[in-house]
């Protein structure tokens, strides 16, 4: 049996055979989902608690609607940064709740490797919803599960990530995951907005958007992190749209069948034409939304799994 | 009273030797190698063992004043003792900073109440360690600040710095700096490359330390004043360092044990125990700064002792405070050097006695005839399995945590008298 994790802080700890557990889950939830009738019972009369040390719409609804259709009790907390100075109370936090005996603590956190500590101190399955710029596992199994549902498969593609590299968890989640199934990778941005060490990644790199894009199966673009920015990693966003923003004129350099992804919130016109993402012969955006339920879903029916049957084992050893 | 220790292995890093010997102490200094007994002398049989020079070391973080809830004078001491530390130069990046004669005067005193082994202390280099103004640089050196630093802060305006050294030059003091450059290293957590961006903390790129050390060896050679760099932990800081030695600029530079020792690989899923200022660097820089310190181009070797409560480091990694306690582990860390066949162990005593000793302008670091008997007897081989928690320091943040071990400390003497082990 594959998928055997206590926790899912990132890609990097998973298997490719975990990674096809997952998205083979998660194609039954995406059928579910469609139905009029969604709800399940996998999770009933277990405690899920959403804790979101940053801000977050999209994510957090998707977490809380999975919870919610696989039948647990769902409760989401929105920890204000001002209130917490610089995480001090994290592990506070993390054991007052903790003590409340959830089973599953899905959790957003400004600081790479919050997630990990925190889980390293509580008893139940901890699901990292983005850690500062470490991870951001289930973005990046969504967006297996939305290519391999356009493209047939999940190996043997080219895949470019564009943009704001340097600052993006998801960005590293899924070169993790799209290395581990065996694509070919290649990375386009401004050299400002490169990772340190980006040569050692084992991808191609590129700072001409035209010359990287080409022969590309899949385009994947990420937003530009204004908010992680402290001083000027560009010179303006015109420029940038300029060079590096996705339009119809760019996408054309790529397969004539790629696909068009980015994990939202959008900053139209400064990373991606607004008139493409909406296209709905190349943009899966809205596919990627939508397989972000199942995905979820499918991860915490995994981890109660692991988690309830760790506690029978715990349970039968105290009773031997 | 007199001490004769017998059927010892004597490590000096003077005479850069390590042979079977004996050595006779009177009135707390050494007075014979390889006599016989002398009557009425206490005979200690070292079995074998390794006897060597205490170790000085050079910039030890102690929480008083301010901060006593993680190290005390005593504490500190203790530790020492254990580790085989004699001698404890003490930084002065306290809360407040040492930064006058009055102050100075207090952990002074305080340090010789608490203390079992010699404490030396440090003075800040600008008031309020804030790099704007000097401070009383002669008052302090009469109330006896060994050497003047900002510690952990650079001073950033060039022309306050060159105008301490100037002044420092006038009075024959010893300034030393902390080779960064303060933009680029801001807010940094560990070094750039690979590991930092999959980890998505902010990293410091190597060539930061060279440009700070650059900087400083500029004015060092505009002023002529003697200057120390606290750690030079990168291989691309080494060609600038052995320019200005041959140069002629009377310059010296340390590193830290932990970064001798410890890769940047070693922070893992971001434990903070290893995080370090400067932080670890890529396993190429460490093989580079070990062969340094071999070669006598970087001339000592440090704990860079700093204790941190179990709260500041229970943290996300970014916000974790930075340093370790090493007082107790700078000992047998060292001996994976000695072991891995990197050092010898006179080389090693050459970088943590002999020349902070004489950079600092002590008597001690040798077993000379009239050094200060403050040895220490070790087992290079004894294997142990450290536990943080045995440790004597009030903070227990040790990277080495867990870790197989070779080397223990057996006894320490200051000044001839035991500090530490049992009678032999």
């Amino acid at each position: 049996m594959t998928f055997r994790a206590r926790h899912l802080l990132g890609i990097e700890h998973l298997a490719p055979e975990d990674i096809r557990t997952v998205l083979d889950l998660s194609e039954r939830y995406v059928d579910l989902n469609r139905r009029t009738i969604k709800r399940t019972d996998v999770l009933a009369g277990m405690t899920q608690i959403n804790m979101f040390f940053e801000a977050s719409t999209r994510t957090q609804a998707s977490f809380e609607l999975a919870g919610k259709r696989l039948g647990a009790d769902v409760m989401t907390m929105q920890v204000a940064q001002s209130s917490l100075k610089k995480g001090e109370t994290l592990i506070d936090t993390a054991l007052t709740l903790n003590a409340m005996q959830p089973d599953l603590l899905v959790v957003r956190h400004p600081s790479s490797g919050a997630v990990n500590l925190l889980a390293s101190k509580v008893t139940c399955a901890v699901l990292n919803a983005g850690d500062g710029q470490h991870e951001h596992p289930t973005q990046a199994l969504l967006d297996a599960l939305t290519i391999r549902r356009a493209k047939g498969r999940i190996q043997r593609l080219t895949v470019a990530i564009c943009g704001d590299i340097a600052h993006s968890r998801v960005a590293r989640s899924n070169l993790l995951l799209l290395g581990k199934m065996e694509n070919r990778i290649r990375l386009i941005a401004p050299a400002t907005l490169m990772p340190s060490g980006v040569n050692d990644f084992g991808c191609e790199v590129f700072d001409d958007m035209a010359e990287g894009l080409k022969g590309c199966d899949v385009v994947m673009m990420l937003r530009l992190q204004k908010e992680r920015m402290d001083g000027g990693f560009i010179p303006s966003e015109r420029e940038y749209y300029h060079r590096y923003g996705l339009d119809a004129e760019k996408l054309a350099h790529a397969r004539p069948d790629a696909i068009v992804m980015h994990p939202g919130p959008m900053n139209r016109g400064v990373e991606i034409d607004g008139t493409l993402a909406d296209d709905i012969n190349r943009s899966v955006i809205q596919d990627q939304v939508e397989m972000g339920v199942a995905v979820r879903m499918a991860c915490m029916e995994l981890l109660a799994r692991n988690l309830k049957a760790e506690r029978g084992r715990l349970a039968a050893g105290a009773l031997a | 009273m007199m001490l004769h220790f017998t059927n010892a292995r004597l490590i000096d890093p003077e005479a850069c030797s390590d042979a079977p010997g004996s050595l006779t102490v009177a009135d707390g200094l050494i007075a014979a190698r390889d006599a016989d007994a002398p009557k009425g002398a206490i005979r200690i049989n070292c079995g074998g063992h390794c006897l060597a020079p205490g170790i000085v070391d050079l910039g030890v973080k102690i929480g008083e004043p301010g901060e006593r809830h993680r190290e005390s004078f005593r504490s500190a001491g203790l530790a020492a003792a254990a580790g085989g530390v004699t001698t404890i130069i003490a930084r002065p990046d306290t809360a407040p900073a040492i930064d006058t004669p009055e102050t100075l005067e207090f952990v002074t005193r305080r340090a010789a109440e608490a203390s079992p082994v010699r404490i030396r202390h440090m003075a800040a280099l600008t008031k309020g360690r804030a790099g704007r103004e000097m401070t009383e640089t002669g008052f302090l050196l009469d109330a006896g600040a060994v050497a003047f630093t900002d510690a952990g802060h650079v001073v950033s305006d060039s022309k306050v710095l060159a105008r301490a050294l100037t002044y420092a030059r006038s009075l024959g003091a010893l300034v030393i700096g902390h080779p960064q450059d303060p933009g680029l290293s801001h807010g940094a957590a560990v070094t750039s490359g690979k590991f930092a961006s999959l980890r998505g903390l902010p990293g410091v790129h190597p060539l930061a330390e060279r440009m700070g050390l650059e900087r400083d060896l500029a004015l060092v050679e505009m002023t002529g004043a003697r200057y120390h760099a606290d750690q030079v932990t990168c291989a691309a800081s080494l060609p600038a360092l052995a320019r200005a030695k041959s140069g002629g600029l009377d310059v010296t530079a340390g590193v830290s044990i932990h970064h001798l020792t410890l890769n940047d690989l070693d922070v893992g899923d971001y434990r903070t125990f290893f995080k370090f200022t400067p932080p670890l660097r890529p396993e190429a820089d460490r093989l580079a700064v070990v062969e340094a310190v071999a070669s006598g181009l970087i001339d000592i070797l440090c704990s860079m002792h700093t204790p941190q409560d179990e709260d500041s480091k229970r943290l996300p990694f970014e916000e974790a405070a930075a340093g370790a306690v090493a007082l107790e582990t700078v000992l047998p860390a060292a001996m994976r050097l000695y072991h891995c066949g990197a050092l010898s162990l006179p080389q090693l005593f050459r970088a943590m006695a002999l020349n902070p000793a004489r950079r600092l302008g002590l008597p001690q670091g040798r077993l000379a005839i009239g050094a200060p008997a403050d040895l220490v007897l070790f087992d290079p081989d004894a294997p142990f399995l450290l536990d943080r928690f045995t440790l004597r320091s009030k903070s227990k943040n040790t990277p080495f945590d867990g870790q197989r071990m070779e080397g223990k400390v057996l006894a320490t003497w200051v000044g001839g008298t035991r500090v530490f082990g049992e009678d032999r």
